[in-house]
């Protein structure tokens, strides 16, 4: 029979109390094992991002803009006004015949059709962007080359330099994303799983603190935090040249109140769910909202001003605004205070809600 | 002090279900008890509310002299549990998993020991969703243990084990005993409490039964033997023309097939064919055999302990 060995402490502070490993630390290496051996996660957490990063990065490059297509309808001077158009690097002009002009322009082929005759006409949809755009660059190309004379100079300056394109606004974005998606799914999916699972019940019949677990779920998260958000800013930087103009540390500050504040939300929508189904459901609930209205992908400005009010308190839009603050405009701490606070009410609430009605078994 | 005592235990879920309706039990330190009974007799139900698990609706709970309520942390460091159907997480090793459960006792066994004890060395680098179940279900105790527990709760520990399994876990329950650690587990084999156990409750409709020994229950059948036959047809057959047989203490009739608990074999056999072919019936299967629980739980409430 071997020999019954245990590791007793009669007295506090004993050895083996010494080399004893704090609970949380081990839940927290268990819940980073388990995660990193899901191969799921290392996708939604480092590849979806980087390739979501790449994806729209490559497709609002700053590229020159296309040239603009104008039909000019088949009559006496027509062909003269087409090379006078393509003469300019803006235009991409064409001499077609009224019926196929008229065509183009209503299946969006073209974004004007001139007219030559007495004067020009103008044909064009005034609620097409491009469409207004053509006919005032084309009426002032025509101008000038009919000897019109500005009265006051202007001088163009062009910037297109790195803070001021479209992925240098995007990947603030995504950061505040991946954030929101791995502390709801991280955090609440995988509760209610260990839940379903009756590991939660096990858990509770072991001496470990409630507090402790609660705490290494969340402390999970903010391993992957500093993964996620170093990750996509070095890659903005390798693959965009972006830059980063505020304080690094504000930025990692910024994204800890992050994952702090959307695994708390994870957990409270896991609170009570039994089922994977129920979880799923919850979440997606919860994080569509933020996923439209938080302006991950296009400024949240472009909502009504009626909705901002609501906007603006949805813990993703203070998540994204601060990171995009700090990031894109060097934005120092104090400026950040409100939109802290708020990702920190939020985490507050979230978690003394899950901890009062979890569900353990 | 008893290791678990509890009186007038009761417990009635939302859905207005009884599951325990007035239960007393008293186990003693360093013994094996048994709750045996069919599924859906309450055991689950009375052993997680001697877990601290589930608040019973009324009644007094009291483990390892203490109750639950005020010192839980202090009793689950003593304690260990091993619930009925736990799905251990399938990406940590057998290893990971220990160190992970041993992490949270102020006392703990060593993991090599544990290991052996369970048989689970060769596979401690194994993911547990690489284990077969009774491995699992071997971890699942190991889990349980790593505290080194005075007491150990074990909810149908051997449920849909295959026989092997279920030996390997009986040995583990059998060194426990032998080490005078207290185990209370639920089964609805009575194969498994008769060899396990010192005492067993019998549970059916959430009340006891029956209380003592595997041994005394068997002898409070009157008779070790049981007797079991089928004839061509059982229309108007009676049990009342079996029970007062000699030797026979107890006569039952069931689908077709009656059981008699005997004394004396040699001397029911003759009788009972005598009774059988002067009514002029025709036997057909004739087979003897020890008395179990099973057949103490029959006489007490007509049915078998599993439907199956």
């Amino acid at each position: 029979m071997p020999v019954w060995r245990t590791c007793s402490s009669p007295l506090p502070g004993a050895t083996c109390e010494m080399i004893r490993i704090s609970p949380f630390l081990k839940l927290l290496d268990a819940r980073l094992r388990e995660a990193l051996r899901e191969p799921e996660v290392i996708f939604w957490v480092f590849g979806f991002p980087i390739l979501l990063a790449l994806g729209l990065g490559i497709a609002f490059r700053n590229k020159p803009p296309d040239r603009i297509a104008v039909a000019v309808e088949e009559r006496t001077e027509a062909a003269a006004l087409a090379g006078l158009l393509n003469g300019s690097t803006r235009f991409e002009a064409r001499v077609l015949s009224p019926e196929q002009s008229a065509s183009e322009l209503r299946l969006g082929k073209v974004a004007l059709v001139l007219v030559p005759g007495d004067g020009y006409q103008y044909r064009f949809d005034p609620n097409r962007p491009d469409s207004l755009l053509a006919r005032a660059l084309v009426d002032d190309l025509l101008q000038r080359a009919a000897g019109r004379k500005d009265p006051v100079q202007g001088r163009d300056t062009e910037m297109t330099e790195p803070g001021a394109r479209y992925i240098d606004f995007l990947i603030p974005g995504l950061i505040g994303l991946n954030l929101m998606s791995g502390g709801m799914w991280g955090v609440g999916f995988v509760t209610v799983d260990m839940r379903s699972r009756k590991l939660l019940k096990r858990l509770v019949a072991t001496p470990m603190r409630k507090s402790e677990f609660l705490a290494a779920m969340i402390g999970s998260r903010i391993v992957f935090m500093f993964v996620e958000v170093l990750l996509l800013l070095a890659f903005g930087w390798l693959v965009f040249d972006m830059v980063l103009r505020g304080s690094f540390i504000l930025t990692l500050t910024i994204g800890l109140l992050g994952a702090l504040c959307f695994g708390s939300l994870g957990l409270l929508v896991a609170t009570r769910a039994r089922k994977i189904e129920t979880v799923s459901g919850l979440m997606n609930l919860v994080m569509l909202p933020m996923f439209v209205f938080s302006g991950t992908f296009f400024s949240s400005q472009r909502f009504p001003e009626a909705l901002q009010p609501a906007i603006q308190v949805l813990p993703l839009t203070a998540l994204n605004d601060a990171l995009r603050a700090v990031i894109i405009e060097g934005a120092d701490f104090p400026s950040q205070i409100g939109r802290m606070v708020l990702l920190v009410g939020w985490t507050a609430a979230s978690f003394a809600l899950s901890l009062r009605f979890f569900r353990w078994s | 002090m008893p290791a678990i005592r509890c009186s007038n235990l009761r417990k009635t879920y939302d859905n207005q279900v009884e599951a325990v309706r007035g239960l007393d039990l008293e186990v003693q330190q360093a013994e094996c008890f048994g709750l045996l009974g069919p599924n859906g007799a309450g055991k689950t139900t009375t052993i997680e509310i001697l877990e601290g698990l589930l608040p019973p609706s009324a009644g007094e709970v009291e483990v390892l002299g203490r109750r639950w309520g005020d010192h839980d942390e202090e009793i689950r460091h003593r304690l260990g549990i091993s619930l009925q159907d736990t799905k251990l997480s399938e990406k940590l090793t057998v290893d990971e998993t220990l160190r992970l459960f041993a992490s949270f006792y102020r006392k703990r066994r060593e993991t090599e020991e544990l290991l052996d004890e369970v048989g689970l060395r060769e596979k401690r680098a194994s993911w547990v969703g690489k284990l077969s179940g009774g491995q699992r279900q071997r971890l699942a105790v190991a889990c349980a243990l790593v505290g080194d527990p005075e007491l150990l709760f074990m909810d149908e520990p051997t449920t849909g084990l295959d026989p092997q399994s279920r030996r390997q876990l009986w040995d583990i329950v059998r060194g426990l005993k032998r080490r005078g650690r207290t185990v209370l587990l639920t089964t609805h084999y009575m194969e498994e409490a008769e060899r396990l156990c010192d005492r067993v409750a019998i549970i059916d409709h959430g009340k006891m039964i029956a209380l003592g020994s595997p041994g005394d229950l068997i002898a409070r059948l009157g008779g070790e033997h049981v007797v079991e036959f089928t004839v061509d047809t059982t229309e108007g057959l009676e049990p009342e023309w079996f029970s007062s047989l000699p030797a026979v203490r107890a006569a039952h009739l069931q689908n077709g097939t009656g059981s008699l608990t005997v004394t004396e074999v040699h001397v029911a056999l003759p009788a009972l064919l005598e009774s059988l072919r002067s009514r002029g019936r025709e036997l057909a299967r004739l087979s003897t055999r020890h008395a179990s629980l099973e057949d103490v739980f029959v006489s007490l409430t007509g049915r078998h302990l599993r439907d199956d």
